[in-house]
């Protein structure tokens, strides 16, 4: 089986592929923290203003979030076929999944994209001309989409990055004489892939479901 | 095997393998990014204490009569937040640790050399936005950027000083990730966990702290520059918002980011020390997993900064409990330092001075710590020169005590100089006489009551005050020496032996300047570290054998 090419600073493919994987799990690690904070400042805000929270969560397209949760999961399942069809040079289904998987990650920004429209026309977006009847203090119900914009706009930003890495992907795959030569590299977009997944797991609950 | 006829040049050092331009900024090699970052973080060094001359000399005379209260507000801002996101953290570990992680595992290089490289560039970008910031009229805030003041009230640049941080803070995190990875993958043959030099151990713990910290702070700067862009009210009290709650935040990195510049630092005296006292190191396990503790510790304590913001008693006492915690670890390195020194043959070379100044001035810094970590202290000396005083006796006194140590110890390594060493020694000892005289005063001051961050102050602290400022034209004076004399001495060509301090360590087998891939063959490690022969313990063996 051919293997990806050694770099210089390594002495062979194994110690090559440890580096690759630790440095992409000390990576996620990172990210953990990086969207820690947001559902810290989340979870401070919602015990603060529990009743608000729950009203504003009503305004949201809760099936379009679900409709999306069911593409994600269904593009992290494509992902996990690709990573395995790359593994056992199987060229053909792997670039097919990959294709697959970026496709399902466009259709979830899209369809993210039709929600912030329909938010920005309800004046659910925060600002200037943010809707005023509210049961509740509008500033308390304010804060709840500040926080779904930039957790969700986040999320989308790395949705973006991984759409972007998965083509990459693909292309190298295609272009590849030897399929197994990028197999550890998919993997790691997998793991990448399956971690803003997951994200999104943390993300419905508590923004869509939490009335 | 039939290479003979092949002529055994010796291969050129990693500094003789290019001279364009291109083979500098485009390098993989992690002995030149070092040298990139030792540059870099140089330049960012003096624009720093510029600022600081010009808040020592305002502060010679009770009136604000140099400059304004708002200019004043500027310096002090600059001088913090350059000399925290671009000098301190990046200094040890991205000069020093760059230029030693690969060498003294036995590596030929980072696991990650393009990262490595990605992370000057990003370094460099943040840099530049904030030098920017400054030019563009400079940021008021204090490098805390404590809100609602930083999003709602602040006129000054703080959105490209805010996004300078943001950026810089990724090559922090890639660093991390870079010396994380190469630290468990990249070991030669032989090198086992408890084999590694000090040095390593105390990069990787800080290593820890780069990749968990340094997000949290990223995500916090997003949402301040989110409230200032947007004016939607995140930490706004007037619009539900909680500033408690960005302080919070700001102090979980904050507070850790205090062991990314002292965690180096020590693993640089745990590398002089025993070298310079020609002895082993006491207690090596306790040293190496007092750095981890510290680390961990370290994400537990960051609530005593906020003892007036609020608090409820029992989360203060927890917070008080656990900062009182760190001063363990801490203590555990400076008694082992001592042991090693009390059973060893001491050479006073400019190393070992810088080091033995590091720790004197920790201990002073350490312990001033438990006082701001007593609750009842604490509201007494809160935002006082106090604080200013205990926080610089680590970071100056501490961090770049050793920082300097370690360029000196390891120059000849860098670059195959040997620079003068009475200018050496006076320089070191210049820099700890300035350096209390700058800082002890303003012990004194912060328990008489004198507030931190004002321009003005009662006539009768001028004295105490006049002591500081003068202290401080020492200290400046002792920071320029050195620069003096390390760069006069790479006029010569190299000329250092691979090991001219006789020490352990394999950074020390390999020439000086190392070649480009460090090793010709990996090496292979057969013992535990420090295996210094004490001529004390040697010559009373003798004697014993009669």
């Amino acid at each position: 089986m051919a293997e990806a090419p050694l770099a210089h600073q390594f002495d062979d493919i194994v110690q090559q592929r440890e580096a690759a994987g630790l440095g992409m799990w000390t990576f996620l690690a990172t990210e953990v923290l990086f969207f820690g904070g947001l559902f810290t400042a989340y979870t401070v805000y919602r015990m603060s203003y529990p009743d608000a929270f729950r009203e504003a969560c009503h305004h949201l397209y809760m099936w379009l979030g679900a409709v999306n949760t069911a593409v994600l999961l269904t593009s992290s399942w494509t992902m996990a076929l690709a990573v395995r069809a790359i593994a056992t040079t199987d060229r053909r289904s792997g670039i097919s999944s990959l294709l697959w998987t970026a496709a399902l990650g466009t259709l979830f920004l899209l369809i993210k994209g039709v929600e912030y429209y329909l938010d920005l026309r309800e004046q659910l977006v925060p600002g200037a001309g943010f809707r005023t009847a509210w049961s509740v203090d509008p500033s308390h119900a304010q804060m709840y989409f500040v926080l779904y914009f930039i957790m969700t706009g986040l999320h989308a930003v790395h949705m973006l990055v991984g759409v972007g890495a998965v083509l990459v992907m693909a292309f190298l795959v295609w272009r590849d004489s030897q399929v197994t030569r990028r197999a550890n590299a998919v993997e790691m977009t997998g793991l990448y892939w399956h971690f803003v997944d997951i994200v999104w797991i943390f993300l419905f609950p508590l923004l869509y479901l939490v009335a | 095997m039939t290479t003979a006829g092949t002529l055994a040049l010796p291969k050129p050092s990693y500094l003789a393998a290019g001279w364009s331009l291109r083979s500098w900024f485009l390098t993989l090699d992690h002995k030149r990014i070092a040298i990139l970052y030792l540059a870099s973080i140089t330049a960012f060094f003096f624009v720093g204490g510029a600022a600081a001359v010009l808040m020592r000399l305002e502060l010679a005379t009770p009136e604000s009569d140099l400059v304004t209260s708002g200019v004043y507000n500027r310096l002090f801002t600059i001088h913090g937040t350059i000399m925290v996101w671009f000098f301190l953290i990046p200094s040890i570990p991205a000069v020093l640790g760059n230029f030693l992680v690969p060498l003294m595992i036995g590596a030929r290089d980072l696991a990650f050399p393009r990262l490595n490289l990605l992370s000057w560039y990003l370094f460099m970008l943040g840099g530049l936005l904030a030098v920017g910031a400054i030019i563009a009229g400079g940021v008021d805030t204090g490098w805390t950027f404590y809100t609602p003041y930083s999003t709602t009230y602040a006129n000054s640049a703080v959105i490209p000083m805010a996004a300078g941080i943001f950026i810089s803070g990724f090559s922090s995190i890639l660093t991390g990730m870079n010396f994380i990875v190469t630290v468990h993958t990249m070991r030669a043959p032989g090198m086992t966990w408890f084999r590694l030099p000090l040095f390593i151990w105390s990069t990787y713990a800080t290593s820890l702290i780069f990749v968990l910290a340094t997000p949290v702070l990223a995500i916090t700067l997003v949402l301040i520059g989110v409230e200032r862009v947007w004016g939607v009210g995140i930490f706004d009290p007037s619009l539900g918002g909680d500033p408690v709650l960005f302080q919070h935040l700001f102090w979980f990195y904050s507070h850790p980011a205090v062991y990314i510049m002292v965690l180096p630092a020590m693993g640089v005296v745990s590398e002089i020390v025993p070298c310079f006292a020609s002895n082993r190191i006491f207690g090596y396990r306790f040293i190496a997993f007092s750095s981890v503790a510290i680390a961990v510790l370290g994400f537990l304590v960051w609530g005593h900064h906020m003892f007036v913001a609020g608090l409820s008693l029992h989360a203060s006492l927890v917070f008080a409990l656990l900062s009182f915690l760190v001063a363990i670890p801490s203590a555990v390195k400076v008694f082992n330092w001592m042991v090693t020194l009390r059973n060893g043959t001491i050479r006073y070379r400019t190393p070992m001075l810088y080091a033995l100044g590091f720790i004197g001035l920790f201990t002073i810094g350490g312990l001033t710590g438990l006082y701001l970590a007593s609750l009842a202290v604490d509201l007494h000396v809160h935002d006082t020169y106090f604080v200013i005083a205990h926080f610089h006796y680590i970071m100056v006194g501490g961090a770049v005590m050793a920082y300097l140590g370690g360029i000196h110890f390891w120059w000849p390594k860098v670059t195959g100089r040997t620079y003068s060493e009475p200018w050496g020694i006076f320089s070191a000892i210049l820099l700890f006489f300035g350096f209390n005289l700058t800082f002890f005063p303003q012990f004194v001051l912060g328990y008489l009551g004198m507030v931190r961050r004002v321009a003005e102050y009662p006539p009768e602290f001028q004295v105490l005050n006049v002591l500081s400022s003068a202290g401080a034209s020492i200290l400046g004076l002792a920071y320029l020496v050195p620069l003096v004399y390390l760069t006069r001495s790479l006029i010569r060509p190299p000329s250092v032996g691979s090991n001219p301090w006789n020490a352990t360590g394999l950074e020390w087998g390999t020439p000086s300047p190392p070649t480009a891939h460090n090793f010709d063959e990996p090496p292979v490690v057969t013992g535990p570290p420090y295996e210094y022969e004490n001529p004390q313990a040697v010559a009373s063996q003798e004697a014993q054998n009669g």
